[in-house]
């Protein structure tokens, strides 16, 4: 048989192929041929049929036949057949087939090998690759050759060795003596891998750690090393770019770091040489900075005094001015690391990082937003937001939605007056309004509603927002709602705030007519504008226009507006004292909305008091606001949902009973065209309507394109249970908004009620505030949050929840996985 | 370190280094989609990603892509140095390396790399050292070269 044609030939000949299938036939005939040398057991050319088959496997092809001969040239005596059979035994096998622990007994007796290369090879694959088994088996070899004088051996035996403690860490303690002189060699290969391999001891077992610290005194010696390098003059072959060693000084600054973590004694030996580092490394090139990165690493992680902490965050303020866009995304990284602990040291440092929301990598540019959001406060709110809202205005779409939340919650917490806050959530809706979440509209509508003093003002501007543009929906519907509330204000021309506009009621419909009849409008919208049309028929004197309007919507395709159109229309024809009745003195059904109070300072979800009643007000759900307490006049809202009078769905369900139900009523109109659907009906006593209420509750009014995601219960035991409803936040569907509801069924209430949640590495999760700290008894109510999550990578959806309360007196605390999401809640 | 790749402009695949246990499928599914993360790349961005839970630092030198993963708690900037000592080394013992001296000697290239990386971390920090080591490695192989050839020449 003549010889087999040699390794570079082959990649040669592989190489001219024109097309897939050439190259795969050319494969598989050198394939076919290899196997029969194979059979033939040839010992010559074992070598170079392997070195074939390991290039074609790097092609993607099959080579799972040559193993066992990896095995063969493993055992042979020529070293050129041991160093391609390692190289094979890593590509080719794994730990999880058998065959591996073939390998065993030649590592084993290549460890004892007199040439050190072929200990070196075996070295190298035990320690790449080796399984657990392996390791206990041959872990003693390697700790004899950790102790050798051999400088090339005892650095790879040190490697070697920490590979074999992430495999069984209960072989830690073998290799506990050999460590004691390592760190007194001269040679840098062995100090560079011990230190790896002390890093490695210390991070793994805190028992090791104490040790290393008080009895070995690691740090001083560290110290002294450090010192050293730094210190000595030019060593050529360590040298990097004028830097001794810099691989070796980021492997002691970071064990530097394990040690002095949470001891003060650790941490204030190495306050010096720190500071000397960080002070006079050379920071023209990249390895300068490396070195200075890790030292920052290590002076905010350990005890450090706090102008040592000033000067590592002056250094991270340095790097965010470079050049080099590894250096400033870096910077960031680490500043928003650090800027909860260190916040007025990060303050410092704004305009710089306000400055890197105009860079043109993506990634700086979110960890800049992440950043300045973080930074802002009280004072520089105005400066800030400018710079914010610039940056809204030209960031891409995927920033978009981000950057508007963001703008919205620091308005709300540091708004410096109401004008402000209101010209600002314009603002936002005027440039991002596509793209700000769907429950923004709900809040952003209380705002208003509470800021009494401002509603002219705010419907003139959102009226004159809308004759520019109605393709925005966000900004529609809040525009719909406040035109409904206070047309009366725009028509009279009562703003005081800015020159007051002329319009007249007739122009005031045709805008919401128009936005009823356009394409743009999405469902929701229209629903929004048609109940502001409604309403305006207690404000505006042209009623015949608005009964025509509403008539004609009676029979609209869109079931919705069908049965809002149905419903308004009885309110005219049978029901017109509701309207606005002179008669009864209380409020009547389209009267002005009360204020709305608010219990937490942020976050989407508050507790609506009118009348001295609260509801829980659930805007992320497709639920409406229910009156609990057993009140007649509750009772009577209730009845108004269906006591009596049970009608199919399109039609109104009225009772015959008066306005004595007023107050609630209102709410309940208000807030259908706020959040359009139907509240969880907890135990309260009374006659609920199948129809009506599965009807409503069908409709999704909210965000058609989330389309039902089933809510599931997470959480059930003793009593307390918390069921997830779930929608997807336009634009970005890798974020699931997920609304928890907590509900007690005991009969005592669950106090300082604390929902906490973590999620796998790849997600991100953001926890907004929650409604209240108290699970009412008998399912009284809920406590509802908000919870966001980031799954860019579409990964199943895991989550681990962690429930604290108090319950008749003691406290309660429990973990639970989370692992029933709804497979359309992550995908 | 968890893996080093090495791939050209076209996504094809030149060394593969795994430093932790994975299935031969699994390392296929990784490599495609990070060699395709990789390459939509701009040139304006850093040389820092966040993929899946680990860090990827890569870095292009004329035609091939050099990336690492490597972990949370690592070092980016100092893995940068990592690779182009890499680089260097490759570029000393090629003398001037391309991409087709790496495509024809790729077993060279491997050992190379087991001589500066153990497990993900260096060995040696000094370029010196390790040359040293290659020079002495390949001289112990050439020894085995068969005899043969020499006694043709002579007789």
């Amino acid at each position: 048989m003549p010889a087999p044609i040699r390794l570079r030939e082959l990649i040669r000949t592989i190489r001219t192929a024109r097309t897939q299938a050439e190259e795969r036939e050319m494969i598989q005939k050198e394939c076919a041929a290899i196997r029969s040398s194979f059979r033939e057991e040839d010992n010559t050319y074992r070598c170079r049929n392997v070195a074939k088959l390991l290039y074609m496997h790097m092609l993607g092809y099959p080579a799972h036949f040559g193993q066992l001969e990896c095995l063969k040239l493993i055992a042979s005596q020529k070293f050129t057949d041991k160093r391609i059979g390692y190289l094979g035994a890593m590509l080719l096998l794994d730990e999880r087939q058998d065959v591996h622990l073939l390998m065993t007994n030649c590592i084993k007796n290549d460890l004892n090998h007199s040439t050190q290369y072929v200990q070196g090879l075996a070295l190298c694959t035990l320690g790449c690759m080796g399984s657990s088994e392996m390791c206990r088996d041959l872990a003693g070899e390697v700790e004899k050759l950790l102790k050798t004088s051999n400088s090339y051996l005892r650095k790879k035996a040190a490697l070697c060795a920490v590979h074999v403690i992430r495999k069984v860490p209960e072989l830690m303690e073998m290799f506990l003596p050999a460590t004691k002189n390592l760190l007194s060699e001269k040679n840098h290969g062995v100090l560079h891998t011990s230190v790896v391999l002390l890093t490695e001891m210390c991070e793994r077992s805190p028992d090791m750690l104490l040790h290393f610290r008080k009895v070995c005194l690691l740090v001083p010696q560290l110290v002294r090393i450090l010192k050293n390098l730094i210190m000595s003059g030019y060593s050529p072959e360590h040298d990097v770019s004028g830097i001794s060693d810099p691989f070796l000084q980021v492997r002691i600054l970071r064990l530097l770091r394990i040690l002095g973590r949470s001891d003060d004694d650790s941490s204030e030996a190495m306050n010096d040489i720190l500071a000397q580092v960080a002070t006079n490394t050379e920071t023209s090139k990249n390895v300068g900075n490396a070195i200075l990165y890790e030292t920052v690493l290590t002076i905010m992680d350990i005890k450090s005094e706090s102008g040592l902490r000033v000067l590592a965050i002056n250094i991270l303020g340095r790097f965010l001015l470079n050049n080099d866009k590894n250096i400033r995304y870096v910077a960031l990284t680490s500043l928003l690391k650090t800027v909860q602990t260190d916040h007025n040291a990060v303050q410092r440092h704004r305009s710089t990082i306000v400055d890197c929301l105009k860079d043109l990598d993506v990634s700086i540019k979110r960890r800049a937003m992440e950043l300045s959001f973080a930074l802002v406060n009280g004072n520089n709110i105005r400066g800030m937001m400018k710079e914010l809202l610039y940056f809204l205005d030209s960031c891409d779409p995927e920033f978009k939605a981000d950057c508007a939340s963001g703008v919205f919650l620091a308005a709300e917490k540091y708004a410096p007056s109401k004008r402000w806050h209101i010209d600002t959530i314009m603002r936002v809706l005027t440039t991002a309004g596509s793209y700000v979440r769907d429950d923004s509209v709900p809040n952003l509508i209380q705002l208003i509603t509470n800021s009494v003093e401002m509603h002219a003002y705010t419907v003139q501007r959102l009226y004159k927002a809308l004759l520019d543009d109605i393709s925005q929906q966000p900004l529609v519907q809040v525009s719909s709602w406040c035109i409904g509330e206070y047309g009366d204000l725009l028509v009279s021309g009562q703003c005081e705030e800015e020159e007051p506009i002329q319009v007249t009621e007739d122009e005031v419909l045709d805008v919401l007519e128009g936005l009823l009849v356009s394409n743009l409008s999405t469902p929701v919208t229209r629903g929004y504008s048609l109940t502001a049309i409604m309403k305006l028929s207690t404000r505006f004197s042209s009623i015949n226009r608005i009964k025509k309007v509403v008539s004609i919507y009676g029979s609209s395709i869109d079931v919705e507006l069908q049965q809002r159109a149905v419903e308004y229309n009885a309110l005219f024809k049978k029901y017109d004292h509701m309207r606005n009745d002179w008669y009864f003195p209380l409020p009547a059904l389209l009267e002005r909305m009360p204020i709305m109070e608010k219990t937490a300072s942020n976050g989407p979800t508050e507790i609506m008091q009118t009348n001295g009643e609260t509801e829980p007000s659930v805007p992320d759900t497709k639920h409406l606001p229910l009156v609990t307490q057993p009140a007649n006049q509750a009772n009577d809202l209730l009845d108004l949902l269906g006591g009596n009078d049970v009608v199919p769905v399109i039609q109104t369900t009225l009772p015959t009973k008066p306005a004595s139900a007023g107050g609630e009523l209102l709410d309940l109109l208000g807030d259908l065209s706020l959040s359009g659907g139907l509240a969880p009906a907890p135990s309260v006593p009374v006659s609920q309507p199948p129809f009506l209420l599965d009807g409503l509750s069908s409709q999704p009014l909210f965000n058609d394109t989330s389309a039902a995601i089933p809510p599931m219960t997470a959480y059930s035991k003793n009593g307390l249970k918390i069921e997830f409803t779930f929608e997807r936040a336009n634009p970005n569907p890798n974020i699931a908004v997920i609304t928890i509801h907590a509900t007690n069924t005991t009969e005592a209430d669950m106090t300082e009620f604390v929902f906490q949640a973590a999620v796998p590495k790849t997600f991100q999760l953001q926890l907004l505030s929650p409604s209240s700290n108290i699970v009412p008894a008998l399912n009284q109510g809920s406590v509802t949050q908000v919870i966001r999550v980031l799954n860019p990578q579409k990964q199943q959806l895991r989550m681990r929840v962690k429930l604290t309360y108090t319950h008749k007196g003691s406290p309660v605390q429990d973990l639970a996985e989370v692992n029933n999401f709804p497979p359309q809640s992550w995908q | 370190m968890q893996f080093m790749l090495l791939f050209s402009r076209q996504g094809k695949l030149r060394l593969q280094k795994w430093y932790v246990p994975l299935s031969d499928k699994e390392k296929k599914k990784i490599t495609r989609e990070l060699v395709q993360t990789v390459l939509a790349r701009k040139p304006k961005m850093c040389s820092f990603l966040e993929w899946r839970d680990l860090k990827v630092v890569y870095k292009r030198y004329a035609s091939l892509y050099f990336c690492c993963a490597i972990e949370n708690q690592d070092n980016e900037l100092i893995t940068l140095e990592i690779i182009h000592r890499y680089v260097e080394l490759l570029d000393k013992y090629f003398g001037s390396v391309c991409e087709l001296d790496i495509i024809f000697n790729f077993e060279k290239a491997y050992f190379i790399l087991d001589e500066f990386l153990l497990g993900g971390e260096a060995q040696d920090t000094s370029k010196k050292n390790v040359l040293k080591a290659i020079e002495q490695a390949d001289l112990l192989a050439e020894e085995n070269r068969p005899r043969q050839f020499f006694f043709s020449l002579l007789s």
